[in-house]
């Protein structure tokens, strides 16, 4: 099996698809002839052609748009946006019209798009290139919001994107683009939407995060083991809809909770968890859930990125705040 | 060529009848059968009867808020010459296109007494629900058309917008894909004159709102959007293109909306009576039935026959609607977000029902 980063998992997952469904086709700026700046869609011109893998004008609201039109007429469209500070122009497109042509119309008219872009921090990059806007998404009835925190899963979850019968808004921690290489299966394989996934089991806390976060989780359970403190990691995958069973099984079974993002605290993912949490388990937690978040500030530049951030050093003061509780 | 002929910015408009239905340019007068003729008028008294109706039942509290066609009922030349295989993709006045292609009509009534039914299209026919932020559409019909072109298949897409809508950066963006990508699209803007209160003179600096065509690389055409013949013989024109692959159209069709912009509206606030006295006088129906009379396709006996049954019609499909209407259950609320309800939405919907039971009846 080889072994490959992320850019290449998404990138055969596109191949493989686009082999299999003749529907496919990839919108987006610069995704053709340069493969993009990320080099995601590498390839897929020469292969597919310029009328299934097109350089659009520069236009997020066309690019978003066009493709609901092209779902709509029986197209599979795949939109790459460019950066996650570039989507907004294209949010009225995401908000008014792919999240709820279903509900509109009753079904008659759907909208099976996958929308994917680079998001998050940590790369040094320009302003408006390193945000974590998910909540927005989460936060709009009809779409479905994932993001992978492997190569693996990155290929899995996008082929399920790719056959999903909704919108799919598929966001890609470009921090670890090319920092984690796996072994990755070249056959097909899907990772189905909507379901966590126990990357370590623990019986102490349970660090529920996604993303780039996984790995300073990962990096903060190690240190904490040798503590003795014992952490179960949940990677969501999908963060909407949330795979809440794996949520509750998880803080059920260790009482303790500490919710891992970058974006922004207030009304971010982790006030739905503990929001959640609270409702359903409040009498199995030894400890209120603790939030280890990005601050509610703008996303400082880079000289700054790094305080901004939650790490491995966060995440352990976060750990060992609910466990002296 | 018609394009080529009736450039905007020579300050030329495509007409075929004046305002009291003379033709006044015969060239141009469409082949058009009796049986569409009265298709045509069938459609512009059915819609005239529809918002009389619609009028009455938002005024009584059986409907909400609606806009009106009245004065733009020329409208239905655009969908007359459209095929079924064509798609449309509406904003929100273009009842009378949805007529002509043989949309039910309750579907309309059901929109507006606040039931989302009303956008339940039949399978076969290919008209997109109204679109109510405005000029987004546009979008939408580009994408589908390019689609079309992929797939091979030769249809043309329409879409639809107000003189407001051109303002919006969508019907930039559209446009502008739409010429790059040569898509099979004809963009029918219906220049009222108002945003809701706001002139034309003050959505654009463009002396013609088709001149914007050019800067895109296409055509554009303005047509005296009071002439139905006029809107057929630029439709028929802009779908040719379309069907021959020769890209998008863009149709200015210039006419008034003798109405408020919905029934929210007092449009007494920004315009003069004799502003719409002046309009009154290129009353679409009007002109249409005396050349109708003129050319002996329609007798005073045949107009009280269609006037009619317009309104048999339009009797029936309200109460259609008020019995779709009356059949929604709060099931329809959670059913369609996704193809398969997923669990959060499951135990909310149960929360409702419990909810509901409590209250011993629906909250309605």
């Amino acid at each position: 099996m080889p072994e490959m980063n992320m850019v290449d998992a998404i990138n055969l997952a596109l191949h493989q698809e686009m082999e299999k469904n003749k529907d496919i086709v990839v919108l987006g700026e610069d995704v053709g002839r340069e493969g993009g700046v990320f080099r995601v869609t590498a390839g897929l011109q020469k292969k597919y052609g310029e009328e299934r893998v097109i350089d659009t004008p520069l236009s997020e609201a066309g690019i978003v748009g066009s493709a609901i039109g092209m779902a709509v007429y029986g197209l599979r469209p795949v939109a790459e946006i460019q950066f996650d500070g570039f989507v907004h122009p294209a949010f009225d497109q995401l908000i008014s019209h792919a999240s709820r042509l279903r509900t509109r119309t009753r079904g008659r008219f759907t909208c099976p798009l996958v929308v994917r872009f680079p998001y998050g921090g940590g790369i040094r990059a320009l302003e408006h290139h390193s945000d974590s806007f998910e909540a927005l998404y989460v936060h709009t009835p009809g779409l479905k919001v994932v993001i992978p925190s492997t190569p693996y899963d990155a290929k899995g979850l996008l082929i399920s994107a790719l056959r999903d019968p909704d919108p799919v808004i598929f966001m890609e921690p470009k921090r670890i683009y090319r920092a984690i290489k796996q072994e990755v299966p070249t056959d097909e394989y899907t990772v189905p939407l909507g379901k966590a996934d126990i990357r370590r089991s623990g019986s102490d806390v349970t660090l529920i995060c996604y993303g780039a976060l996984v790995r300073e989780a990962e990096k903060a359970a190690d240190a904490l083991a040798s503590e003795r403190i014992s952490c179960e990691i949940l990677d969501l995958r999908t963060v909407s809809p949330m795979d809440r069973d794996a949520i509750l099984t998880s803080v059920k079974k260790t009482g303790r909770c500490v919710v891992v993002h970058e974006a922004p605290r207030t009304a971010g993912l982790g006030a739905e968890i503990s929001a959640l949490i609270m409702e359903k388990v409040l009498l199995d937690l030894k400890a209120p859930v603790e939030r280890v978040t990005g601050f509610d500030t703008v996303m400082p530049l880079y000289r700054l990125e790094a305080e901004y951030l939650p790490d491995s050093f966060r995440i352990i003061q976060g750990v060992k705040k609910v466990m002296s509780f | 060529m018609l394009f080529d002929e009736y450039d905007p910015r020579d300050g030329k408009q495509v007409q075929v009848l004046n305002k009291d239905g003379l033709i006044i340019n015969s060239q141009l007068e469409p082949k058009l059968s009796d049986d569409d003729l009265l298709k045509l008028y069938d459609a512009m008294i059915t819609v005239r009867v529809m918002d009389t109706r619609a009028l009455s039942l938002q005024r009584s509290g059986r409907m909400g808020t609606f806009a009106q066609v009245t004065g733009q009922e020329a409208q239905v030349g655009v969908g007359l010459m459209m095929k079924k295989s064509d798609w449309m993709f509406p904003s929100f006045r273009e009842t009378g296109v949805f007529v002509v292609r043989g949309t039910p009509l309750h579907l309309f009534f059901l929109t507006f007494m606040g039931s989302e039914e009303g956008n339940r299209m039949p399978e076969d026919l290919h008209n997109f629900p109204i679109s109510v932020p405005v000029a987004t559409q546009t979008l939408h019909a580009v994408g589908a058309g390019w689609a079309a072109k992929i797939k091979k298949e030769k249809i043309a897409t329409v879409t639809f917008l107000g003189d407001g809508g051109t303002s919006e950066g969508d019907f930039h963006e559209a446009m502008n894909f739409a010429g790059v990508m040569k898509a099979p699209t004809v963009f029918v803007c219906q220049n009222n004159q108002y945003a809701i209160s706001v002139p034309r003179s003050k959505q654009t600096a463009s002396k013609t709102i088709a001149e914007k065509a050019f800067a895109y690389g296409f055509p554009g055409i303005q047509v005296d959007g009071n002439d139905v013949l006029a809107v057929c013989v630029a439709m028929k024109a802009a779908l040719e293109r379309a069907y021959k692959g020769e890209g998008p159209t863009l149709l200015e069709l210039v006419t008034y909306r003798l109405c408020p912009h919905t029934t929210s509206d007092d449009p007494t606030l920004y315009r003069s009576d004799d502003e719409v006295k002046e309009w009154e006088k290129k009353d679409p129906v009007k002109r249409f039935a005396a050349y109708l009379k003129k050319k002996r396709v329609l007798t005073d006996a045949q107009e009280e026959l269609i006037q009619k049954k317009a309104e048999e019609k339009v009797n029936e499909a309200v109460q259609k609607a008020e019995d779709v209407r009356a059949a929604m259950e709060i099931e329809d609320i959670f059913r369609y977000t996704f193809k398969t309800m997923p669990p959060h939405l499951k135990e909310q919907l149960d929360s409702l029902r419990q909810t509901q039971s409590l209250r011993g009846k629906p909250n309605a």
